[in-house]
């Protein structure tokens, strides 16, 4: 199982860099991880990282921008803005849970 | 009376009230609710823009597609109350149930997307996803002389995920064999990061489009549509222009659902993905393209999914509880041009593998690996659908997705 060290914690990864279990995540590693990505988090940025982390454990799946935006109010153009070009994947990157599933 | 009402007569909701009927105690009844007079064999709407199918092959009288013991109610749905345990049809009818199954399917909503349906559509914008539009794009494919021809899902998820590609695939056959394939450029546009997210298939499949001269933009999440300058906005404000657009519009689960304040942001219902009970709603499951299932919206999952459904509702009319049998088996045939195909076959916890399906060595049809076989096998199972899957007959194949047959991929350290 490949691993990472983010913050000065190592942490199981698949093959993408997406965290495999997401108990092992805390804020300092999704900050690390941001980091690593050019993401500079602001509070906008914690409000959906916090929503995807509850609703991907509600849910058993990571929410899509969609999904993201009906909950948080955040507008779809603003999360594109916070989060850019997949705000689903990049989201789920950061936010320590598994990536929108896709069949093929 | 005890009654079991179904809503929604596509593959899902037939298999299982046809299941049913063969097993239910007498006292109960079987209900299916369903407006539409004709059924329709929806994976062939991928070829009717090609001219391969014509509509009388594609639909049956849905009054022939029951067992005699199933009564088929020929109305919409306006609304259902789970606390009163009933449903409301649109000509006002009330009909309460014991249990409930909710397989209404999906939609397409090209509604949701600025721009769609403004000028141009119908005229240089399509899509395949309905009888109707399926043959619009049929003319429009017979006039077209080149260009650059789109494929664009707007956002997932959708039906039948890996449409957008056999589309491309046989788009690549039918311009070749019309002798005009250079003065036609085709492109895949997808909010997904690749055409293949998955790496085994990466792996297997990620040549195809390189060798078919498909061109891909990826992360592209559709956000708008100007038909006077025939370009895509995405939300982050990259455009890509087309000459003919063939949109995979946004889809939702029916509008009875969200009238009745049990759907999610795109109006799928919320279920538990192994036993497929409707949370928080007694008596009620959801089955097929409606539910929020993660897996994919295609016939062989709500097939799998009605032989599990199936078995919990007669447990629970024996007294006991639902068990968690569904594990997000899907297979599907993938067609990629000139009398070839490739199948997939996978689950919840199993990404889509190489080797033999459904025996090992023997198959007859071949994992992530293209044959002229697997191509036969998604022609042939027309019939198959229609004389033994809708029918509810046991197919050779297991409900479960097994390991045999598959090469297990090298463990990573």
């Amino acid at each position: 199982m490949p691993s990472q060290i983010y913050a000065g914690i190592t942490v199981d990864v698949d093959h993408e860099g997406f965290l495999v279990d997401a108990k092992q995540w805390t804020e300092e590693i999704g900050e690390a991880i941001a980091q690593k990505l050019g993401v500079s988090l602001t509070p906008a940025h914690w409000k959906v990282l916090f929503f995807a982390r509850k609703d991907t454990e509600a849910q058993g799946q990571s929410p899509g921008p969609r999904r993201i935006t009906t909950a948080t109010g955040i507008q779809m153009k603003e999360l594109y803005a916070l989060f850019p070009k997949g705000p689903g994947k990049l989201v789920a990157q950061i936010a320590g849970v598994p990536k929108p599933k896709s069949c093929l | 009376m005890k009654n079991i009402v179904i809503i929604g007569g596509g593959t899902g909701g037939t298999i299982v009230a046809n299941r049913l009927a063969r097993r239910l105690p007498k006292e109960w009844s079987i209900k299916v609710i369903d407006p539409n007079v004709e059924h329709l064999y929806q994976p062939g709407l991928l070829f009717l823009p090609f001219g391969a199918y014509d509509e009388k092959q594609l639909l049956r009288p849905r009054a022939q597609t029951f067992e005699d013991r199933v009564e088929w109610i020929q109305e919409g749905v306006s609304e259902i109350d789970t606390n009163r345990k009933s449903v409301l049809l649109s000509n006002q009818e009330e009909i309460e149930y014991d249990l409930l199954v909710i397989a209404s399917g999906a939609r397409i909503r090209p509604d949701l997307t600025e721009g769609l349906l403004d000028e141009g559509w119908l005229k240089d914008r399509f899509e395949f996803y309905t009888l109707a539009g399926a043959k619009e794009l049929r003319g429009a494919l017979e006039k077209f002389e080149g260009g650059r021809l789109l494929v664009n899902v707007v956002e997932m998820p959708i039906k039948c995920p890996v449409a957008p590609l056999e589309f491309l695939f046989l788009a690549d056959e039918y311009f070749t064999r019309r002798g005009i394939r250079e003065k036609v450029d085709l492109r895949l546009v997808t909010p997904l990061d690749g055409a293949f997210t998955k790496p085994i298939a990466k792996e297997r499949l990620g040549h195809l489009l390189e060798q078919k001269k498909i061109s891909l933009e990826t992360e592209f999440s559709t956000a708008r549509v100007d038909g006077a300058s025939k370009k895509l906005f995405s939300w982050d404000e990259r455009s890509v222009e087309y000459d003919l657009l063939v949109s995979i519009p946004t889809h939702s689960g029916d509008s009875f659902v969200e009238r009745s304040g049990i759907g999610n942001e795109l109006s799928f219902v919320p279920v538990d993905p192994r036993t497929l009970a409707v949370r928080g709603a007694e008596g009620v499951f959801a089955l097929g393209d409606a539910t929020d299932a993660p897996t994919s919206k295609a016939g062989s999952v709500a097939h799998f999914q009605a032989e599990c459904l199936t078995e919990n509702l007669l447990r629970i009319i024996d007294g006991k509880s639902p068990e968690a049998t569904f594990d997000g088996h899907a297979n599907c045939f993938v067609e990629t041009g000139f009398g070839k195909a490739l199948l997939i076959d996978f689950n919840y916890d199993v990404e889509p593998l190489p080797g033999h399906y459904p025996l090992p060595g023997v198959g007859p049809f071949t994992l992530l690996g293209e044959s002229r076989r697997n191509h036969f096998g998604k022609l042939a199972f027309r019939w198959i659908y229609w004389n033994g899957l809708l029918p509810g007959r046991p197919m050779p194949v297991p409900t479960q997705m097994s390991m045999r047959g598959k090469q297990r991929p090298q463990a990573s350290m």
